[in-house]
């Protein structure tokens, strides 16, 4: 069992307020802590995505590093394309940073970040999942779960989240990370961890959306501490694509109170949400299997 | 009884499509389109249609091309970026005749540029956005009934001439809501593509036919068929042969010359006597309407020639209005920095001035503006 190490990071002001994300968003949260923690020797790509609005443009940009806003498919590989300069011009110390949402990591950026991992690039790959297209009002992604309703799956998806995790892990890269803004201290400590690694670094971070899950402006990190604590989304690492290590003690209750917090799962019938309990229990058990080795 | 109802011209393009018997979309979210894929998402499971959204434009595309191939009527929606992205199967479209829809609503750019705001500056992607030379056929409705009458019109163009053709809307016409009575909109009887009669064998898919238009092999009715982006003689095979090459080629620009006058669409307002012309489309062409009527309550001369086709533009068309009227002036407006300008000039080659009226700052085109030009181009 791993223990999660109290620090304290330090915020030197990486990002500005005045920032645009909806009031209430948890991304912001999760952005000041990620940004603080990759410093000013940093140069981010980021794709259309709710990370982009709220990065905003220069000169009211809330990031204080410069920040590549490139086309959708492509932040992995403008990141490769960077970070190869730099180093060419002997600034290999310079963190390469990507920021992009799930529409750009799970579904169109696949390519380019399956290419840049299997080339085992020395980026850091951060996706901020809110389980679909929510910058186009809302629509469903691969990574979606089953049982949403979103803009383009009225009555529910039908198919289960892509397990963008386990993909990556075929990769063998060196470090995956997820990680939630409502365990702020396990997201620095990873952070730091991933920063100090050569080699291609993805870190996901579950970011409940207000609108698109239907969430209560107050609600954004309740709901993802809901989603850590019922199990739905594990906080895990994984090095080399190997060694798992999550929090046995983190699943403490049923996803009971996680659904009620969200109108995009209001519809579900009593049998509905017990397929949905099986699914992650599932999973759980199967990650937990895998920590054990 | 007349079912009047309030309705965006992204959904009275769904609409339009499943009314024309379109029973396939694959879609991206993407600004300012993604209403389209949202209302097929709704509307298509009703009739036992296929609505998929898939990973990214590209495979959108792709899943178009197939749908089609498989034996439904198939339409895609995106906006500029995502468009550029769908150039390659677009193409192949093009090559092997698959006819498929693709609503393309316009936003800013180039690039990511102003998703939320109007533009019309696809005007020369959509008609030489792939390579090679390639024919296809565009639609430019300026209203929400037109989204729909022009959507029905764009399957029944595609089916009957094995041709991509593109709805192509500017953000204002995309999310403008009007009054509509969908049911007093004239839809035809649904048109299918010619499916492929008679002998198995020695079918070629290919073949020339009097409308240069091959019947298409229905799946699952036993012909063997190949079907290929690569340069296909009759047999649907690659040849490089030069003769069968350029005989290939050349008959997809002449199946669409030689169906011209069904292509063909326009409409115009108080021409006969126009001194000076507009000529516009989409929501430029609402305030260019506007504009007219404005001129002429003050006694200036002015008329308006609004492409409905866009491409093949209609050129004989617009040279008969300038002729008869004797219009000694021409302004095109549109939200790009000059596109459809080109084309018009290149068609009147001298007959009359042409003048460029352009906005490319996210703003639409004003009738005050359109007004103020026409007298200064008069004086």
């Amino acid at each position: 069992m791993n223990e999660v190490k109290k620090i304290d990071y330090a915020d030197d002001g990486q990002f500005c307020s005045g920032h645009v994300a909806c009031a209430g968003c948890a991304e912001a949260l999760a952005m000041r802590v990620i940004l603080n923690s990759v410093g000013q020797n940093a140069v981010g790509v980021v794709s259309p995505s709710c990370s982009a609005v709220i990065l905003g443009g220069h000169p009211l940009s809330s990031a204080r590093i410069p920040f590549l806003h490139g086309t959708l498919e492509s932040a992995a590989a403008s990141a490769s394309g960077i970070k190869r300069a730099l180093r060419a011009q002997g600034k290999d110390d310079t963190t390469v940073l990507c920021f992009a949402g799930d529409g750009g990591t799970y579904d169109i950026g696949l390519q380019a970040l399956s290419s840049a991992a299997e080339r085992n690039e020395d980026i850091l790959y951060v996706c901020f999942d809110n389980e679909g297209y929510m910058n186009t009002g809302g629509q469903k992604s691969s990574s979606t779960p089953s049982g949403a309703v979103t803009g383009s799956t009225p009555l529910g998806k039908a198919t289960q989240k892509k397990n963008l995790i386990e993909i990556l892990a075929a990769h063998r890269i060196p470090y995956i990370a997820t990680v939630s803004p409502s365990h702020l201290n396990d997201m620095a400590a990873k952070m730091d961890k991933a920063k100090a690694i050569r080699g291609t670094k993805v870190i996901i971070v579950l970011i409940p959306c207000l609108p698109g899950w239907g969430v209560a402006d107050h609600a954004a990190v309740s709901t993802a501490r809901l989603a850590v604590e019922s199990g739905v989304f594990p906080l895990l690492e994984i090095e080399d694509g190997l060694r798992t290590r999550m929090h046995p003690e983190h699943k403490i209750r049923p996803i009971d109170a996680y659904l009620a917090q969200q109108k995009r799962y209001r519809h579900l019938s009593e049998a509905d949400r017990a397929a949905l309990q099986a699914e992650v229990d599932a999973n759980w058990a199967r990650l937990s299997a895998q920590a054990a080795l | 009884m007349t079912q009047r109802r309030n309705l965006q011209g992204n959904e009275a393009c769904a609409l339009g499509a499943i009314r024309a018997g379109c029973r396939f979309f694959a879609g991206y979210p993407i600004t300012p389109s993604s209403e389209v894929a949202e209302a097929m998402a709704r509307e298509l499971p009703r009739v036992g249609g296929t609505f998929i959204q898939m990973e990214d434009e590209i495979a959108s595309m792709g899943a178009v091309v197939g749908a089609s191939m498989g034996g439904v009527k198939a339409m895609t929606a995106t906006s500029g970026p995502g468009f550029s992205l769908k150039q390659e199967n677009l193409g192949y479209a093009c090559g092997a005749e698959v006819p498929c829809v693709i609503v393309n609503v316009m936003r800013g750019g180039p690039s990511t540029g102003m998703p939320t705001r109007p533009s019309q500056g696809d005007i020369m992607q959509t008609r030489w956005g792939t390579h090679g030379d390639h024919s296809i056929i565009v639609l430019a409705p300026a209203s929400v009934a037109e989204a729909y009458s022009e959507t029905i019109r764009a399957v029944n163009l595609s089916e009957t001439l094995r041709v991509p053709v593109v709805v192509l809307l500017d953000e204002v016409v995309g999310h403008l809501v009007e009054t509509v009575d969908l049911d007093a909109i004239p839809a035809g009887a649904e048109v299918w593509r010619k499916f492929a009669t008679g002998p198995r064998e020695g079918f070629e898919p290919y073949a020339v036919t009097d409308d240069l238009v091959p019947p298409m092999p229905r799946p699952g009715d036993g012909y063997r068929s190949h079907t290929t982006g690569l340069t296909h003689g009759p047999s649907g095979f690659p040849t490089q042969v030069p003769d069968q090459a350029r005989a290939a080629i050349q008959r997809l620009s002449d199946k669409l010359d030689l169906h011209r006058e069904a292509i063909e669409s326009y409409r115009t307002r108080a021409i006969e006597d126009a001194e000076v012309l507009i000529v516009a489309i989409g929501i430029t062409a609402r305030a260019a309407q506007a504009a007219v009527t404005d001129l002429r309550a003050q006694g200036v001369r002015a008329g308006l020639f609004r492409p409905v086709t866009l491409w093949p533009f209609p050129e004989q068309a617009l040279r008969d209005t300038v002729e008869n009227s004797g219009a000694r002036a021409v302004i095109v407006p549109e939200m790009n920095q000059g596109q459809m300008v080109l084309e018009v000039e290149r068609l009147l080659a001298g007959r009359a001035e042409v003048h460029r009226l352009n906005r490319i700052d996210g703003e639409v085109i004003a009738p005050a503006q359109i007004a103020r030009k026409a007298i200064e181009v008069l004086a």
